[in-house]
């Protein structure tokens, strides 16, 4: 159950998103997410999942283990679509007693529900291709301008790439915790939610403790390696921006320009309009 | 009444490329009263195979009967099941969350419906068995040694009065002296109340002095189930399933093909002198 | 030379009140004076809470001493301007495998050490295949640690010492969470190491049987030194051992009571074929 989570999670393989600078990957998640909030018609929302599909084909991810990921966030998703389909204000297609569901809400929850999803499929992609450290990296040297007032990007960029290493430990332990309590009569599944909360305690407990304990043996082992911070560090992998870099950013801010031109082009999103006029409405 | 195990198969990540075959269809009988070793190195399945007798899992095949009734029945409660097959993890003292030992062991005892003064006697009386200090009956978990931390956890499990008790590791990270202490007192549990162990370990060592039968899991299946005497007997095949055999046993053995008539069933050094030096005095 | 040494290392808890008023001093070490030379393979033994470990992190400058000194490669740990040179001299394993590897794979783990360091780029990638190479895991350098076994992780952990050029290894319970196939491979590698490379090395354990092949043991218990002596010396006094809450290996123990039966063995056996060989003899 808990180890369906996918985000964040490494997928091992050799791709050309895997090799691609993890700045370009970063920078690219952000655009997409932009250009997925700024499309107007299908258009746009059809060349995002064209993209994103052949980034995924690139990446040699099985598709399967992305939508995976999708499993985590599925009630998320349904409030939000719930709220587009009920709360959007426009032309009544279904009235259910007091609730009245209208093209408008229909057509934004729609295009809500496939920006969601792009957008976790887009951002999983990156971790899935990026090792965490290599994922840290990017942000360290992407944000690094920041140094000048005063973040300390460095040391935040090791505590990310630590938590991210912990977090399937993290899960196995708790998933041992759990079955232990179990062994030991605990229910988490009956009662009400306050009940369920409080049976949680006897396995929150013990995972703090847990995790106390691993942070302070972390950081003895991290200072016996002389680990003093970011300053004067060196770097194994250090990031050299190489020729497919420059080609994924081309690649990147023509899809990013064209796909929003496409996707917010009044001409087509007329169009669309017109059809919904003449053909649904009538 | 009887533990079964008919058949059991468990294969993980089934849906994948690599799916992982832990249990292969694995039969066993656990009457009541005995005291098991089950022995296999990391990977065998015998983690998997306890967590099955403890209903946390369901076997992809195959069937486990309890007091002759399919614990994956609906109707048959898998808290009734825990009440009477005890299981004691690896590092157990890691589950510890309440403010005093005393309220800790208390927890198992509740769950399964036991009155308040049902809940502390059986408490007290586990405590006691697993030779707990009194005087730290009410200290903080976090005030007590590594292996008071373990007692109190055994007994946390103890409490609950199963009818058989698994033990995973129960001697993990523990230095010599702590293990025998730990060993000694479950099968001082076993000889006074009659208790059915399961000792679940990749030692040799440690099992071969104190049960009647082991079992031996090698990539989820069962390769040996009977006396110790009898298993340590296939030597070879033991150091082939990377399991060693304990070392006083190794050193009869090569005696003997050497021609000294020792025991190649020793299973102590004490037991392992007195067979060499008897051999050696018949020869004068 | 010696790369490590100790001059009647004190080390105290102080336990304090709500108003940080000491009210109860525990001494953990207790004049301690180990030296251990250039080359060695040297053992600590000693049971659970007989202050081994609080050793092992002076020789780290992890801990301080309260009094006396610690020296390691001529340097005292006390002095703050050599902290990192002292750090990088000793190089630290420890016991629990999950948690003293930092990287997400197994490459960039073995170079978070000479990253830390300010080690060029190009020698970092050659320290960390040579000491991949050293610990027989660099068919690991891309897998992540999470899917290794405890023995390979702690070869890992140990490679990512290594990568550090460390003038001596100090592996405290490297062991003691492993299974015995773990455990043999751990110490095959530690026992490499020194063979091969001969890398000073400081394996603290309560499992007799790893140092048996040590050059000289040290026997630990409430803090101070009780035994000193090569292999065969510490394990011919059966008694003393057992009296200290310590195992001895199984061939010593069936030596000693065929020799309290009257047959003419030598003392301190250590092995199998040790053993077979002297037993043979008594025919």
């Amino acid at each position: 159950m808990i180890r369906d989570i996918t985000i964040g999670q490494y997928y091992q393989t050799e791709s050309v998103m895997h090799r691609l600078d993890p700045r370009v990957k970063l920078l690219g998640t952000l655009l997409f997410i932009i250009a997925l909030f700024s499309y107007k018609n299908p258009l746009g929302y059809a060349l995002g999942i064209v993209f994103l599909f052949a980034v995924i084909k690139l990446s040699r991810v099985p598709v399967k283990f992305i939508t995976k990921g999708l499993k985590g966030i599925v009630i998320i998703l349904l409030m939000t679509v719930l709220i587009n389909l009920f709360l959007t204000p426009g032309t009544t297609a279904v009235a259910i007693g007091k609730l009245t569901i209208t093209y408008e809400g229909l057509a934004a929850a729609l295009g809500m529900m496939i920006r969601l999803i792009l957008l976790i499929m887009g951002s999983s992609i990156v971790t899935l291709t990026t090792t965490p450290n290599n994922l840290t990296d990017g942000l360290e040297k992407g944000l690094g301008f920041l140094k000048v007032f005063k973040v300390p990007v460095g040391d935040v960029a090791m505590m990310m790439s630590i938590a991210l290493r912990f977090i399937p430990i993290l899960l196995e332990e708790t998933d041992r915790i759990m079955k232990a309590q179990l062994a030991r009569g605990a229910d988490f599944e009956s009662g009400n939610l306050v009940k369920k909360a409080k049976s949680l305690v006897p396995v929150l407990v013990p995972l703090f403790v847990s995790a106390f304990r691993r942070a302070g043996d972390l950081a003895m082992a991290m200072e016996a390696r002389c680990y003093r911070g970011g300053d004067g560090r060196t770097k194994m992998k250090p990031l050299v921006y190489k020729k497919r870099d420059a080609f994924g950013y081309l690649i990147l801010f023509s899809f990013v320009g064209i796909s929003i031109f496409l996707g917010r082009w009044h001409v087509i999103s007329d169009f669309f309009n017109s059809l919904y006029v003449n053909y649904i409405l009538k | 009444m009887p533990l079964i195990l008919d058949h059991i198969s468990q294969i993980y990540n089934a849906d994948t490329e690599h799916p992982v075959k832990a249990l292969d269809d694995v039969s066993l009988v656990i009457p009541e009263g005995q005291f098991i070793g089950v022995i296999g190195h990391t990977g065998s399945g015998k983690s998997t195979l306890m967590q099955h007798l403890n209903g946390l899992m369901k076997p992809t095949s195959g069937k486990i009967f309890f007091n002759g009734q399919d614990i994956d029945d609906k109707d048959f409660s898998k808290k009734e099941l825990r009440k009477h097959v005890g299981l004691v993890f690896q590092y157990p003292e890691h589950q510890l969350f309440e403010t005093d030992v005393f309220a800790d062991v208390c927890f198992g005892p509740k769950n399964m419906g036991m009155s308040k003064k049902e809940t502390e006697l059986a408490a007290f009386d586990a405590l006691r068995k697993v030779a707990f200090p009194e005087d730290l009956y009410y200290a903080s978990v976090f005030e007590l040694s590594g292996g008071q931390k373990r007692r109190a956890a055994i007994a946390g499990v103890l409490a609950m009065k199963p009818d058989f008790l698994i033990l995973d590791e129960p001697t993990a990270g523990l230095d010599p002296v702590g293990r025998y202490e730990i060993l000694d007192m479950v099968a001082g549990l076993h000889k006074e109340s009659g208790i059915t162990i399961i000792l679940v370990s990749h030692s040799m060592e440690d099992v071969a002095m104190y049960v009647e039968r082991v079992v031996v899991m090698d990539h989820g299946k069962v390769a040996f189930d009977d006396t110790p005497r009898e298993v340590f007997s296939h030597s070879n095949e033991l150091e082939e399933m990377g399991l060693a055999i304990p070392e006083p046993s190794k050193i009869t053995r090569k005696l003997i093909e050497l021609g000294i008539d020792a025991d190649p069933g020793v299973l102590t050094a004490t037991e392992a002198a007195d067979s060499i030096y008897a051999a050696l005095m018949k020869n004068k | 030379m010696d790369i490590v040494k100790t001059d009647k290392l004190v080390f105290e808890y102080i336990r304090r009140d709500e108003e940080g008023n000491p009210v109860d001093v525990t001494t953990a070490l207790d004049r301690v004076n180990i030296d251990v030379k250039q080359g060695e393979f040297v053992g600590i033994l000693g049971h659970n809470g007989s202050g081994k470990s609080t050793f092992a992190k002076h020789l780290n400058a992890i801990l301080y001493p309260t009094e006396g000194k610690v020296f390691v490669n001529d340097m005292d740990t006390m002095d703050d301007s050599k902290l990192w040179d002292v750090r990088r001299s000793a190089g630290m394993v420890f016991q629990n495998p999950d948690n003293q590897i930092i990287g997400q794979v197994v490459e960039e783990d073995v170079g978070f050490g000479p990253e830390n360091l300010g080690v060029p780029t190009k020698e970092i990638w050659e320290r960390v295949e040579e000491s991949l190479r050293a610990v027989d895991m660099i068919d690991y350098r891309k897998k992540s640690p999470n899917k290794l076994s405890g023995g390979q992780k702690q070869r890992v952990s140990i490679a990512g010492v290594l990568a550090m050029h460390p003038k001596c290894i100090i592996l405290d319970e490297p062991t003691a969470m492993l299974d015995p196939s773990g455990r043999r491979e751990v110490i095959r590698a530690i026992r490499g190491l020194n063979d091969v490379e001969k890398m000073t090395v400081i394996l603290i354990t309560h499992y007799m049987d790893e140092v048996v092949h040590a050059d000289r043991i040290f026997v630990m218990d409430k803090g101070k030194v009780v035994m000193q002596g090569t292999p065969r010396e510490i394990f011919s006094d059966v008694p003393a051992l057992t009296k200290l809450r310590l195992d001895v290996p199984g061939p010593t123990r069936i030596a000693w009571e065929l020799k309290q039966k009257g047959l003419p063995l030598p003392d301190g056996i250590l092995t199998c074929d040790e053993l077979i060989k002297e037993i043979q003899k008594c025919r």
